[in-house]
């Protein structure tokens, strides 16, 4: 194989920037642009499903007292929440946002390999994200099937919006994943061959590892997605019949015969676990990046931890049935799942023992980005082991569809991945912008963030074991449960609010950064890695200037003895600096 | 692979190390052109688009209560007075898998960058798989005709109309693209699109894997849909 890497011929391209304020920021093509047209677009669709979930909280915690809120509507906000966190939300944040801005200024390319298919991706994003909003507006209201959308309710009447509505959702999600890929395939191709010389995987930083194996699970775990979406799209137009059982509904025989509901949950499952993931291994790497340069040390275990990240991502696609504990599938399924599940947990706990480690005796500066790195470790760890509750059979059937769940799953991948998502801003704000943020204000919007959602989610573990359901719009009178679990849901609701609210500091901080924030220096956090070392600042189109960087060791060259300064740029020659790590150069 | 650019001069390593090594020196994993290596991994997620399809495909058929239709009566064409089973299929994976040979003959003279040859070869897989095309619609009008629709069918399982045209349409709408990818590209090399880049015609190749892979998965749909 002769064919002569990017890195080598890099003197043989042109390199023209766009001039025209179209090209530069609309139509463009420069991956720092369409990561935050993604970011932003992300955000603002979180920012929806955050006024969602403010309105299921007034009725749970105040049941009746808005008349606006009919069962109805509570399902459709449940749906569109969940849904617009883990899709519209979360992975195109971690993927189309900090993949599209951190891989080629990690990895020290120019762009992705191919621009103009990362600019669609973009553009069809944004129409997936159209359409999803499109479905609140159309006669019947948008789908409020839950967002695991199971059949046969979810296009059976009884369920809002299972006309226009669900049909709208699954276009919406199959949109969406062809923008995905459009993007995925350049974020991978990007890594594995477009790199700078000397920048081996094994000396990427641990971002760039998480967003790689996390884009490889998308592009791997969407297609069960997308199947599913497709077929259950011809049962609700073309009334076949993939998914629908002979049933009769409300009195009347819709005429499908057949179907198999569980194969409905084996494709959604067989996507959705890993998708957790894939919001999950993006938030690992970043955080191992934020606390290894706030600490000033080295990431402990490196290679530990990519392996761990690789072994996650396999396993992933192994667990998925331990959502279905309580389907009613075949026992010796429910045995085998739950064994592959707690050994996921082995390469999940490893790595939160490298944070830690990393943590110990580091010289830990107290930054924003850092506060946020801490909270996350906690809230990670605690959802982790509620985790190990519900791997296994016997307790996952009690605890199943309770408020344990929602608290297990909101504490680790809501929770989690959001504090990183806040961290890795205001840790990478400087670079994207050029200006420093308000550190006290950070600071608020940290601990308010942090102890409101743990005001939030903690209660629930008790209602969940209580046997408060989840998904209901009201209680009622229920005997078993105690009233003062009524209180419980209200003084949770109060906090939600809280936290909602507090989210405006972080709003008003960037907003007076980019006004009058103070202007930034190149490399504010004595960073290593290579976007931190790039001749302008903020960076400019084609990254680089005229030459591409050359990489001579490991990203977590911090303190070493020895050296004048305490951290040492991926990009200092080998005999500029002593190497911090044993064996750098042959692997 | 590409030569290491290290600083140490480190030695090769040995056994598992090595390999890791290898995989993960600098620059570049594979020595191949950007766009073959995305058309790899492009293609790999397709491949999990069509397991689905087909296991959910075999779900359905087991979990269904009504008899599954007959494929090789259900399937069978009567010509000059006898009834031969799957014998249009049987020329429809003939017409693919020849299809492939032309295919693989124009990566072969892209190589040897002889633009006319290129091209016809190109032209002639185009054809073929137009022709697979046209053949799919004469299946799907004949049993049309005889009353098979996606909720139902005289033979038998409503699940069958239902798999049949979720899967041969979603593997027809893959030819059809392919048809037109491989007459884009086609034409780029004979109007020499490509000497004016540095006159490399890799992307016959890349554009041949496409068409490759979607020959290998009328294979699989073939197997399990009408042979099972
Ligand atoms: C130690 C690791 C983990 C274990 C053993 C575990 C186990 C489980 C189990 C058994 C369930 C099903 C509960 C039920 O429905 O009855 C569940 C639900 C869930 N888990 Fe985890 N989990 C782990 C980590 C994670 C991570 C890292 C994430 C996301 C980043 C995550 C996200 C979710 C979500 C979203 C659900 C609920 C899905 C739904 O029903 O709507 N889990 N987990
Ligand atoms: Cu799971």
């Amino acid at each position: 194989m002769s064919y002569v890497a990017y890195a080598d011929r890099d003197h043989e391209q042109e390199h023209h920037d766009p001039d025209t304020f179209i090209t530069k920021y609309i139509w463009s093509q420069d991956h720092k642009v369409i990561a935050i047209q993604y970011g932003l677009t992300a955000i603002f669709v979180g920012l929806i499903a955050l006024g969602l979930s403010a309105m299921m909280r007034l009725q749970l915690g105040f049941p009746d007292d808005f008349a606006f809120i009919n069962p109805e509507n509570y399902y459709q906000f449940i749906t569109m929440h969940g849904m617009i966190m883990v899709i519209y939300l979360l992975t195109a944040l971690f993927l189309g946002g900090f993949g599209n801005y951190l891989i080629p200024l990690m990895c020290g390319s120019r762009d992705m390999v191919f621009p103009f298919m990362n600019m669609l991706s973009y553009w069809v994003y944004l129409l997936s994200v159209i359409i999803l909003i499109a479905s609140f507006f159309v006669p019947g209201g948008s789908t409020g099937a839950g967002w695991t959308l199971y059949p046969p309710q979810a296009i059976s009447p009884g369920t809002p919006g299972i006309d226009l509505g669900i049909l709208m959702m699954l276009a919406s999600l199959a949109v969406f994943i062809v923008a995905f890929t459009m993007g995925g395939l350049n974020y991978v191709t990007t890594v594995l061959q477009a790199r700078c010389k000397g920048m081996t995987l094994m000396r990427l930083p641990l971002s760039v590892w998480g967003i790689f194996i996390a884009t490889i699970l998308g592009l791997l775990a969407f297609p069960a997605l997308l199947v599913s979406a497709i077929m259950m799209l011809f049962d609700k137009t073309l009334h076949t019949s993939f998914f629908m059982p002979a049933i009769s509904s409300m009195g009347i025989d819709p005429g499908y015969t057949g179907g198999s509901p569980i194969l409905f949950q084996h494709l959604f499952w067989f996507f959705g676990h890993p998708e957790v993931y894939i919001v999950a291994l993006p938030a690992f790497g970043i955080v191992s990046d934020l606390i290894s340069t706030h600490a000033r040390k080295n990431i402990f275990g490196y290679r530990m931890m990519v392996w761990a990240i690789i072994m996650i991502g396999g396993l992933s696609f192994i667990v998925w049935a331990h959502h279905m504990y309580v389907s009613g599938m075949n026992p010796y399924f429910g045995f085998f799942f739950a064994t592959t599940t707690l050994i996921i947990a082995v390469p999940t706990a490893i790595k939160v023992y490298n944070w830690v480690l990393t943590l110990w005796e580091g010289n830990i500066h107290l930054r924003v980005p850092m506060l946020f790195s801490i909270g996350f470790i906690f809230t990670f760890i605690h959802g982790g082991l509620t985790g190990l509750f519900l791997g296994n059979v016997t307790i996952d059937l009690p605890l199943s569809d309770t408020y344990f769940v929602v608290a297990h799953f909101h504490m680790v991948m809501g929770v989690s991945p959001v504090l990183v998502v806040f961290g890795a801003i205001y840790h990478w704000w400087p670079k994207i912008t050029g200006r420093m943020y308000n550190e006290t204000l950070g600071k608020w919007h940290f601990w308010m963030t942090f102890l409101g959602t743990y005001a939030i989610y903690l209660p629930m573990h008790y209602l969940g074991f209580a046997g408060v359901p989840r998904r209901y719009f009201a209680m009622g009178n229920t005997d078993f449960l105690p009233d003062s679990a009524q209180d419980l849901n209200a003084a949770i609701t109060m906090s939600a609010l809280f936290v909602a609210a507090t989210q405006i500091l972080f709003f008003v901080n960037m907003i007076w950064s980019l006004k009058k924030g103070p202007k930034s220096d190149p490399n504010p956090w004595d960073a290593t890695t290579l976007e931190w070392q790039t001749p302008d600042h903020p960076p400019k189109h084609g990254n680089w200037g005229h030459h591409l960087p050359e990489v001579h060791r490991w990203a977590y060259d911090y303190s070493v003895p020895g050296y004048k300064d305490d951290f040492i740029p991926q990009n200092v020659p080998a005999d500029a600096a002593p190497a911090g790590r044993e064996h750098d150069g042959d692997q | 692979m590409s030569e290491a650019v290290l600083d140490s001069g480190a030695t090769e390593a040995q056994g598992t190390q090595g390999l890791v090594d290898d995989w993960s020196r600098d620059k570049q994993v594979f020595g191949v052109p950007w766009g073959k290596a995305m058309m790899w991994i492009f293609l790999l997620s397709d491949t999990f688009i069509f397991s689905c399809f087909l296991v959910g495909y075999m779900m359905v058929r087991i979990s269904t209560t009504d008899p599954w239709p007959v494929p090789s009566e259900v399937f069978a064409l009567t010509l000059f007075g006898t009834s031969i089973p799957l014998v249009l299929i049987a020329i429809m994976t003939f017409i693919l898998i020849t299809s492939s040979g032309t295919m693989a003959l124009a990566v072969n003279m892209g190589y040897r960058k002889d633009r006319k040859k290129t091209f016809w070869l190109m032209v002639a897989t185009a054809a073929l798989g137009a022709s697979f095309v046209g053949m799919q619609a004469f299946e799907w009008t004949k049993l049309i005709s005889e009353g098979v629709r996606p909720w139902g069918n005289p033979f038998g399982a409503a699940q069958f109309g239902s798999s049949f045209f979720m899967i041969t349409g979603f593997h027809g709408l893959h030819v059809s693209a392919g048809v037109i990818y491989l007459l884009v590209i086609a034409f780029r090399v004979k109007n020499g699109f490509y000497e004016k880049h540095g006159g490399n015609y890799e992307i016959v190749e890349i554009t041949g894997l496409y068409w490759h892979f979607v020959d290998l998965v009328w294979v699989f749909i073939f197997a399990f849909f009408y042979l099972w």
